[in-house]
């Protein structure tokens, strides 16, 4: 059986950009490289992408592994599994690093298998053990009510990370790195699974996970007029609106909006939290936020409990104040 | 169409947060007073299943795994309209990872034989992993599409639409296939009284370890490659400063003081 040695991230590869994510991989992938005295490669999985390997050694990596296919232009389950399978089998890591996001929740579970190993989904924290040198996986459970801490019994140690609770380092054009090309040996026949079309639901504005301000409203909104007065908000502070699940199952808002544990998972300089109870699966998406504000009638909902500031009130009366004065201090 | 839903008993995700404790000597959580559930994302899947099945009919048959399960928690998909249950109930099956499970289910599902399509939740409420179905597929070796919103049959195949974060993929998959599906294809339907005297007259077919043709060791617990090395609750502090007023618009002016103060604005 191969020796499994060495960290690698798996990078993925957007507008022939590298991934902020995987950027933020490849930062934890140092630490934890540095630690174990070992090297942490870089893997790129794409088409036209060569131009990238250097760019992936300035934000951490010894060596860059490139698997160059017009056949991995956009992601594809099937071929994706199959050309990371053969990667991975060549460079036998000890530990692989991908992303919580949409292709790493596809991904990395259907290679974990694959490859007779597991993976810890959702990590917010990853470090070595002192004693037995494998790594401590810890990930929120139970819709974020708790956390566990994991160790996989098999290699390649396999984790996704969440978005943005990671560090990426500042990149360094002048670290220098192996740069290696794998074939990807792929037929289009592998392909079972084929994408006919990508739908993109515009949204107007800035968009939810850019924005340093986001107005987000729950349940208690009630309509999409609601929604409109958080728009007006969110327009005024240069933000974007979200929302938690159930004003998304009701088609008040897009489906794009949701905040939360299977919605996106943002950490803006504010969130202000309006009619939101602070359901775990709901606080999983904004905990990571710098200040959380929140507007609530239920001086008990749990929403308060991570609020930095709050107002206790029905939000259609606090609402249309606050906004005014906002206005007014704004312009003072 | 054969279509099999693999659900799980889990915690009442939707219990309020404050009633959720850990056992430290155990590493396990439960809501104290508050009855399982099916897992809201594997109701989800059923409701995918009954869907499919009013455009195309055939049999929907559940699989659930574990150690006691409640027959009320887990007849419920049969309430909503499903055909038949399997149970995989043993002590053996207890406390295992995305690995022990997807393979006892993956064997459960051969044994079944004959299935069009394989729907699972697109993660349980308690491991938050989403693993145990892409996981099947990759034992069986079957197409997989993760995270649907909708699906129609036609021709033998398979016309899917994936939830992504900036909208949706339309992908066509051949079938047999796995698919597991998020809460964007639309809310469970409610068991009626019909469906609920249906399903009290259904009774579950028991499968041990030996009825899948699987040893005890490869299963649960000792089946594991993963190991929980701890379970804890995170603490927040709780240091919300109010903005008070005589009225809501006074509290909500004093709420802009706060954070202009704060330099937030």
């Amino acid at each position: 059986m191969a020796e499994y040695k060495g960290i690698a991230v798996y990078c993925e590869i957007k507008d022939n950009k590298i991934l902020p994510i995987a950027t933020e991989g490849l930062g934890i992938g140092r630490k934890l490289a540095d630690d174990l005295g070992q090297e942490l490669a870089a893997v790129l999985v794409g088409s036209g992408i060569g131009n990238l390997s250097q760019q992936a050694i300035a934000y951490g990596a010894d060596r860059a592994c490139v698997v160059d296919d017009p056949l991995l232009k956009d992601y594809q389950s099937d071929a994706y599994v199959n050309v990371m399978e053969k990667v991975v089998k060549q460079i036998t890591p000890q530990v692989l690093i991908m992303g919580q996001n949409d292709s790493g929740r596809d991904l990395a579970p259907r290679l974990a298998f694959r490859l007779g190993t597991t993976v810890t989904m959702d990590c917010v924290d990853l470090a070595i053990d002192a004693d037995s040198k494998r790594l401590l996986q810890t990930k929120p459970v139970y819709g974020g009510n708790a956390q566990a801490i994991f160790t996989s019994d098999t290699d390649p140690q396999m984790v996704t990370i969440r978005t943005k609770a990671m560090t990426a380092l500042e990149p360094d054009a002048s670290r220098k790195g192996e740069i290696t090309s794998i074939s990807a040996d792929l037929q289009a026949s592998d392909i079972r699974t084929k994408i006919q079309d990508k739908v993109v639901e515009e949204v107007d504005g800035i968009k939810i996970e850019d924005a340093e301000t986001v107005v987000a409203g729950g349940r208690g909104i009630g309509s999409p007029e609601g929604f409109q007065q958080l728009g007006e908000l969110a327009k005024l502070l240069k933000g974007a609106v979200g929302a938690s699940r159930p004003p998304c199952d009701n088609d008040w808002v897009p489906d794009t909006l949701q905040v939360g544990l299977t919605g996106k998972i943002i950490a803006p300089e504010l969130y202000i939290a309006i009619a939101i109870s602070g359901s775990s699966q709901h606080m999983s998406g904004c905990s990571g936020s710098k200040t959380i504000v929140a507007i609530n009638k239920d001086a008990e909902a749990n929403i308060f409990r991570q609020a930095r500031f709050g107002v206790v009130g029905d939000w259609k009366k606090v609402l249309p104040a606050f906004t005014e004065k906002v206005r007014e201090l704004l312009a003072s | 169409m054969n279509i099999i839903v693999c659900v799980k008993q889990v915690i009442d995700p939707e219990a309020p947060p404050s009633i959720f404790k850990i056992d430290a000597a155990t590493n396990k959580a439960e809501m104290h007073g508050v009855p399982p559930v099916i897992d809201p994302y594997g109701e989800f899947a059923v409701e995918a299943a009954l869907k499919i099945k009013e455009t195309n009919s055939g049999k929907i048959t559940i699989i659930s795994l574990g150690a006691k399960m409640s027959r009320e928690v887990v007849k419920k998909p049969l309430a909503m309209g499903a055909d038949e249950l399997i149970l995989l109930e043993d002590e053996a099956y207890a406390n295992g990872d995305s690995w022990s499970t997807a393979t006892a289910l993956a064997a459960a599902i051969q044994k079944v034989g004959e299935y069009d399509l394989i729907l699972c939740g697109r993660e349980a409420s308690d491991t938050n992993a989403g693993q145990t179905g892409p996981g099947i597929a990759e034992i069986l070796g079957l197409p997989c599409v993760t995270i649907v919103r909708k699906i129609e049959i036609k021709d033998g195949t398979a016309r899917v639409e994936k939830v992504t974060s900036d909208g949706f993929d339309i992908i066509e998959s051949p079938i047999p296939a796995l698919m597991t599906i998020s809460n964007e294809i639309g809310e469970p339907r409610y068991p009626t009284i019909k469906g609920i005297m249906a399903a009290k007259k259904i009774e579950p077919v028991i499968w041990k370890p030996a009825d899948i043709s699987i040893e005890p060791s490869k299963v649960g617990a000792a089946g594991q490659r993963t190991a929980l090395r701890k379970l804890f609750q995170p603490v927040h502090e709780g240091k919300c400063e109010f903005a008070e007023g005589d009225s809501a618009e006074e509290a909500a002016a004093n709420l802009a003081h706060k954070l202009r103060e704060a330099k937030l604005l």
